[in-house]
């Protein structure tokens, strides 16, 4: 992270004057819009599912709740594959159109896939679960005491949602939204196949076209100058507020649809899954039909086990971490505490390129400083002992992804009210007693939660595994980006589907135990 | 019990660097993706026992890595897709110079360093592809041709990020001066059918569906789809067919993939066989039969795709000047206001 913002002591080279006169105001407005986009994208289809699915009850609900999950396990730029091959101008839709009506182009109008709206769709389509995830889980914690209150107060329950429901969510729906944003201005896949040059295609341009590492860090300075500001800006807006609740937890009885609601209800929740995980997946398994079985050897299995074996450990590693930087921010709740807090979390808006040639050029000066002095002292070269390892390829990951745990763990731990732990010091428990008995059980779901987020994340994550991978290893990622890259989209599909069906391996498990228990208050 | 085996293997796994520096071992990094490499390498190993470590990235990144890990970097050789990127590694000081006649004799001047810093392995030339039922042959010239007004609206052509076109645009620098190019960029860009966006393939279905008429293409993407196992693809690539442009002055604009040996490189000998290897006979029609690539010399047999599209004149031009004039090639589509 230094290293980046170092680059801004650097002086200004002349790309600036280039990128000031001709594309920079591209760069900011595209990536604002987009973020604008994708924020209102998932804002709504996340709050709409988790109200859905918490407080409502319909036929197929159960089914939906960890469904509207799926389209986690779907990387944005795989998504943004299989549709513009499904609704691209040569697509099966639009030629069927032109074949029915004896249309050429240029005779009707069909929105362009390509696009700034495009990549808003595919974007939102894809991070929404992490809006639903956090904010369905704030909606379950709610006081009931709180939303019965309301209820018996003569709202009905969509004025519920927006007077006091949502309020009290707001820690999760911020959580949720910003790592959406995050994600969002970290994207490179799908805005440079949309061909929208937003802020992050200028940072690559810029390094590898203009050959400008400097002006191209001094770019990813300045967006996360601008996240950092937004996430000031936010943490200081709700900075009296407080979201502890007081009651004790009985489960609110969910609010019963019926007749045309509950249609609705179901098909909405139906589309949403249907377009951000099924329509994709079939399309993922049309093209992964043919020659299945060649490509499905010993060397297939080998990059499921990578895979899933290096999201296991990032996840648990980010998780430790996240727990720690947590409690130490309750503990010692201080300004400089909250800065380092916040300066941890950017991680994951920068492209994954860059975390990881921050990560690479720090790690390696190191390596070739303690090979110098042993060489000198010892006479016994060390080689690079950590670059080019599994272990700075979890820290790089750490690093990028620490802020999706830290998020869902801290609003977690932001539900209870430290007069708790106070109370229950003062009847003679330990710290660790305290933790044990009364936080891990009210922040499994959190924990849980965080830890399905990263491994979902790692296992779709490409760029920084690209570049700081040991000899000869791969993962699924890699194989499918290689091939989609070279517009292999066929051979890719094998791999992606792999992807998607092993980030729904922990989604299952998990949400089963987050479905089930809620809460479990003792 | 379970778990502190699983702990004790997964820090192990952590902290066991996964490669050495054995005598009969060569690492390469390569941003010519695995598919399209390791098959060669697997052969290589076969011929002559030396294990061959492998990792795939993007070029520049690539490139990076080398340059922090410095003269402990355990790579060997560097192998790119493009001359750009071979040229800024010269530039970066992380290649050397390799005394080899062999490698001389197999590969052609303009495709190496001057100073045998690296050598092109395979061809790839950014040809035009055009609507066989609206377009004729003869109303195809030149790139340059493409910027005349009988052209409005008909042309697709993907994103200035692609290091295909920045390198067809370095090569006009080249050879046309910066003024006579910005002019042509000018006019071709307002050509466009639509902003750009997408891939080679995406440009060459645009053809063929009639949303534009002509697109400007690596070669190698219509021969996947001629090719590809999707029924679909084939119906497309075979609506469109390929012209070579500007045979009549200074032949078609042409990148390499190529290599060189690190600074680092604990085994130039075993990395200088490899490279020869690449240019062999074998490997060159290989990447013809595999990828639809352009050998580096006369006379390789090629696939039947390539022969189906005939001989060609390519661009004589040293390929470093595709990476001099990058840059410059950037900044000029920027100022035209290609996408």
């Amino acid at each position: 992270m230094l290293v980046i913002v170092a680059s801004l002591l650097q002086p200004f080279s002349s790309a600036w004057q280039h990128l000031f006169d001709t594309v920079l105001q591209d760069y900011i407005t595209n990536s604002l819009l987009l973020m604008a986009g994708v924020g209102a994208g998932t804002l709504i289809l996340g709050v709409s599912a988790a109200w859905l699915t918490a407080m409502c009850e319909f036929p197929g609900r159960k089914i939906l709740s960890w469904a509207f999950l799926l389209p986690m396990a779907m990387p944005a730029y795989i998504i943004a594959y299989t549709y513009t091959g499904i609704l691209d101008f040569s697509g099966p839709i639009q030629t069927a159109l032109r074949e029915a009506y004896g249309w050429q182009f240029g005779d009707y109008y069909f929105p362009e896939i390509r696009s700034l709206g495009g990549a808003i769709c595919m974007l939102s389509l894809v991070l929404y679960p992490y809006v639903y995830m956090l904010v369905r889980v704030a909606f379950l914690e709610q006081s009931t005491a709180v939303l019965e209150a309301s209820r018996s107060l003569g709202k009905k329950p969509w004025q519920t949602l927006f007077l006091v429901a949502l309020p009290m969510a707001r820690p999760a729906i911020v959580a949720g939204v910003s790592l959406a944003l995050m994600e969002t201005l970290a994207d490179y896949g799908t805005v440079a196949y949309f061909g929208v040059s937003s802020f992050t295609t200028g940072i690559f341009r810029t390094w590898y076209g203009l050959g400008e590492l400097t002006t191209a860090a001094q770019l990813c300075a300045f967006l996360m100058l601008f996240v950092f500001a937004l996430i000031m800006a936010e943490r200081w807006s709700r900075q009296r507020l407080r979201f502890h609740h007081h009651s004790a937890q009985k489960k609110m009885a969910r609010l019963q649809l019926n007749g045309w609601r509950s249609m609705l209800a179901m098909s909405i929740g139906s589309l949403i899954v249907f377009l951000g995980f099924v329509l994709p997946a079939a399309q993922l398994s049309i093209w992964a039909s043919t020659g299945w079985q060649e490509k499905l050897n010993a060397e297939f299995l080998r990059l499921l086990f990578n895979s899933f074996s290096l999201a296991a450990i990032a996840a648990v590693c980010c998780l430790l971490v996240a727990v720690f930087l947590a409690y130490t921010k309750r503990v010692f709740a201080s300004r400089i505490e909250l800065g380092a807090v916040a300066v941890a979390s950017l991680g994951y808006a920068v492209p994954g390129t860059v975390i990881a040639v921050g990560v690479l050029i720090p790690v390696a000066w190191l390596d070739n400083q303690i090979d110098f002095l042993s060489t000198t002292w010892f006479d016994y070269p060390t080689g690079l002992l950590i670059s080019g390892t599994i272990g700075l390829l979890v820290f790089a990951y750490l690093v990028r992804f620490l802020s999706v745990a830290l998020n869902t763990v801290d609003s977690g731990l932001t539900a209870i009210k430290p007069s708790i732990d106070e109370s229950a010091r003062s009847l003679g428990a330990t710290p660790s007693r305290v933790l044990r008995r009364i936080h891990l059980p009210i922040l499994r779901t959190s924990l849980l939660t965080a830890l399905l987020l990263v491994f979902v994340e790692v296992l779709k994550e490409l760029p920084t595994t690209l570049i700081l991978r040991p000899f000869n290893f791969n993962t699924l990622a890699v194989r499918t980006y290689e091939l989609a890259s070279d517009e292999r989209l066929m051979d890719a599909a094998l791999p992606a589907l792999a992807i998607v069906i092993i980030g729904l391996l922990p989604v299952l498990l998990i949400t089963k135990s987050i479905l089930n228990e809620p809460f479990s208050n003792e | 019990m379970a778990i502190r085996t699983l702990f004790f293997s997964a820090l192990l796994m952590l902290i066991a660097p996964m490669y050495s520096v054995a005598a009969d071992e060569v690492n390469v990094y390569s941003a010519r993706q695995e598919s399209l490499i390791k098959p060669l390498l697997d052969r290589f190993t076969e011929q002559t026992g030396a294990k061959v470590n492998l990792v795939t990235g993007k070029g520049d990144a690539l490139l990076t890595r080398l340059k922090s890990e410095g003269m402990n970097s355990p790579a060997d050789v560097l192998l790119t897709v493009d001359a750009g990127r071979l040229y800024r590694a010269q530039e970066a000081n992380v290649l050397q110079a390799v005394e080899s006649d062999d490698l001389n004799r197999l590969i052609p001047s303009h495709l190496r360093s001057a100073d045998n810093q690296w050598y092109g392995l395979s061809v790839r030339a950014r040809v035009m592809v055009f609507a066989k039922d609206r377009v004729e042959a003869n109303q195809l010239s030149t790139y340059e041709a493409l910027a005349e007004s009988q052209w409005k609206g008909k042309i697709c052509v993907r994103s200035s990020s692609n290091i295909y076109n920045q390198s067809l645009v370095a090569g006009m620098i080249a050879s046309q001066g910066m003024l006579q190019t910005e002019a042509w960029l000018k006019e071709f860009v307002a050509n466009f059918a639509r902003p750009p966006a997408g891939g080679d393939r995406d440009q060459i279905k645009a053809v063929a569906s009639g949303q534009c008429d002509v697109a400007v293409v690596n070669s190698y993407y219509l021969g996947g789809m001629l090719l590809s196992d999707d029924q679909a693809q084939q119906t497309v690539a075979n609506q469109v067919a390929l012209f070579w442009p500007n045979q009549k002055d200074r032949g078609t604009h042409i990148n390499i993939s190529g290599a060189g040996i690190t600074q680092s490189a604990k085994n130039i000998e075993l990395a200088q066989q490899l490279i020869a290897f690449l240019a062999s006979d074998e490997s060159q029609e290989w990447y013809a039969e595999r990828n639809n690539e352009f050998p580096v010399r006369e006379p390789v047999k090629v696939s039947a795709v390539l022969e189906s599209w005939g001989p060609f004149v390519a661009d004589k031009l040293n390929v470093s000047e595709l990476g001099r004039n990058n840059a410059a090639a950037i900044m000029a589509m920027d100022r035209a206001g290609w996408k």
